[in-house]
């Protein structure tokens, strides 16, 4: 038997909220946008409205302003946002425990035990859709299919305020004739190579022999023909509340452009301290680091390294950080901003391999050493105590990345 | 011409259940007087759009009129009549 999955977005769910609790700004042009003083000046959704005027997700505000003169711009509020997406998540659970939320405004739910109870996959999807509308005031696209691809595909398909349902009988009349690129995981890369061998719906890829795929794109090709064909099998992960988390990482678009390897350095600095500490509130160790920057032209490079062994150590973060970032950018434009991510965890009570040639006494010292200051922090505030050389420009490493942002992008594998 | 809405937090008077109901028994109005709930009718999450707000709505009935009272985390609000600035509304 198939599986009755829903997808569950929220549509322009930052500016919907905003617009629930600001009526008086209901029928203008609403756009959810950083502080452009801080340089955060870009979008982070827009109503509607907005979009009718041609504004877009990620474009710096002075550009959206450009093309709409009465943009009202809001300032984001991150906890009403994680409150209302508590209540999303509270809803769902309602009909199912397998509720897999994708990032903050986004879910799946497997409704596979509950749909027979409750009518089908699609009276339960339009009670969702319904429940939300009155109880929370905001508009959600629910998709509603047999695997988790072609139910997120549903709830873009229709927007705002819509149920799609994709089935086995209606799947080639509805996704295949779609663009490649609207289906999860074909970011702008693989639209440019899929266009070159002639691949430019989503009927195409699928059509195309699975070895030739993978013959072209590796591993990669063979995830992208089933998803492709519905053969997607992976399953809704249960809700708890407390989810596996799979990396910890913090960004910074820094108050001005970041020239040199010093400037890199002490942001690089805060940003493992923040990092490190967030790993040891939640006892993790990881082995994994990547390192993301993007330069003034908003080109962005992500890199990825190893450490030999399971750390947390702040010090040991920033070093591999800062070396990584040397490997590989070669200072064509300053840059704009940056971020580090830890990833590959394993608990920090999990027995290690001690290393002759290392001195492991000095390692134990460190780890005492981020623990003293932790509880320093935790007591005094952020900025009781701070490496001497961040403190050689104060304006560009005071900022506190740990409090100050939770929301972080995710990805589905 | 529809008369214009407001959300305006409230001073209430509740009563807490020790199995951790909560039932609103009067809203104090800012203008001294004391509204006693004669009964409450409904308890549902619900969003106002009037007002800008989501919560659990109560529908209670106060001197024979029914009117929605919301609870939003830990604050009472109501769809009041009229302009913020303007107190003696509603």
């Amino acid at each position: 038997m198939d599986r009755v999955i829903l997808h569950s977005d929220c549509n322009c769910f930052y500016a919907s909220v905003e617009c629930l609790y600001h009526p008086e700004i209901r029928n203008k042009p609403v756009a959810v946008g950083g502080e452009p003083k801080h340089r955060h000046g870009i979008i982070l959704t827009k109503n509607q409205i907005a979009k009718q005027y041609g504004v877009k997700t990620g474009e710096p505000i002075w550009k959206a302003i450009q093309k709409c003169p009465s943009l009202v711009i809001v300032q984001p509020n991150y906890s009403l946002y994680q409150r209302f997406s508590q209540l999303t998540r509270k809803i769902y659970l309602d009909y199912t425990d397998h509720v897999e939320p994708f990032g903050i405004d986004e879910a799946w739910l497997d409704v596979t035990g509950s749909a027979r109870l409750c009518g089908g996959g699609k009276e339960i999807a339009q009670e969702i859709n319904r429940r939300i509308k009155s109880e929370l005031g905001i508009t959600v696209s629910v998709g509603v299919s047999w695997n988790k691809i072609f139910a997120k595909f549903g709830s873009d398909y229709k927007k705002p305020d819509a149920v799609t349902v994709i089935a086995r009988d209606n799947f080639k009349d509805i996704v295949w004739p779609q663009p490649a690129e609207d289906l999860l995981y074909v970011g702008p890369a693989t639209k440019r190579k899929l266009n070159g061998i002639g691949i430019h719906t989503v009927g195409e890829l699928a059509e195309m022999p699975q070895g030739y795929l993978h013959s072209r794109f590796g591993k990669w090709g063979d995830v992208l023909h089933d998803f492709a064909n519905g053969l997607d099998f992976s399953p809704v992960e249960k809700y708890d509340s407390v989810r596996a988390v799979k990396s910890i990482g913090n960004s910074t678009t820094t108050i001005r452009d970041l020239k040199t390897n010093e400037d890199v350095k002490m942001v690089l600095f805060v940003l493992a301290e923040s990092v490190g500490r967030r790993m040891r509130e939640q006892g993790f160790k990881g082995r994994g680091l990547s390192v993301s920057v993007r330069d003034n032209q908003l080109c962005t490079v992500t890199k990825q390294c190893k450490f030999e062994e399971f750390t947390s150590i702040s010090l040991e973060i920033a070093d591999k950080a800062f070396w990584l970032f040397k490997q590989f950018y070669n200072w064509y434009h300053p840059i704009r901003s940056i971020g580090i991510s830890v990833s590959d965890f394993a608990h920090d009570n999990v027995p290690t391999q001690i290393d002759l040639y290392h001195n492991e006494q000095q390692k134990m010292r460190m780890e005492r050493l981020d623990n003293t200051l932790d509880v320093l922090k935790r007591r005094f505030g952020n900025f009781c105590v701070q490496r001497a050389s961040l403190l050689e420009e104060p304006s560009l490493t005071r900022f506190n990345p740990k409090d100050e942002n939770t929301i972080h992008p995710v990805g589905y594998f | 011409m529809a008369v214009p809405v407001y959300k305006k937090y409230v001073n209430m008077i509740v009563r807490c259940y020790p199995d951790g109901r909560i039932l609103p028994l009067a809203v104090y109005w800012d203008t001294g007087k004391l509204y006693e709930i004669d009964r409450v009718l409904d308890i549902r999450p619900a969003a106002s759009l009037k007002a800008g707000g989501a919560g659990i709505r109560y529908t209670c009935r106060i001197q024979g009129r029914e009117t929605y009272i919301w609870l939003e985390e830990n604050r009472w609000f109501v769809e009041a009549k009229g302009y913020p600035e303007d107190q003696d509304a509603g």
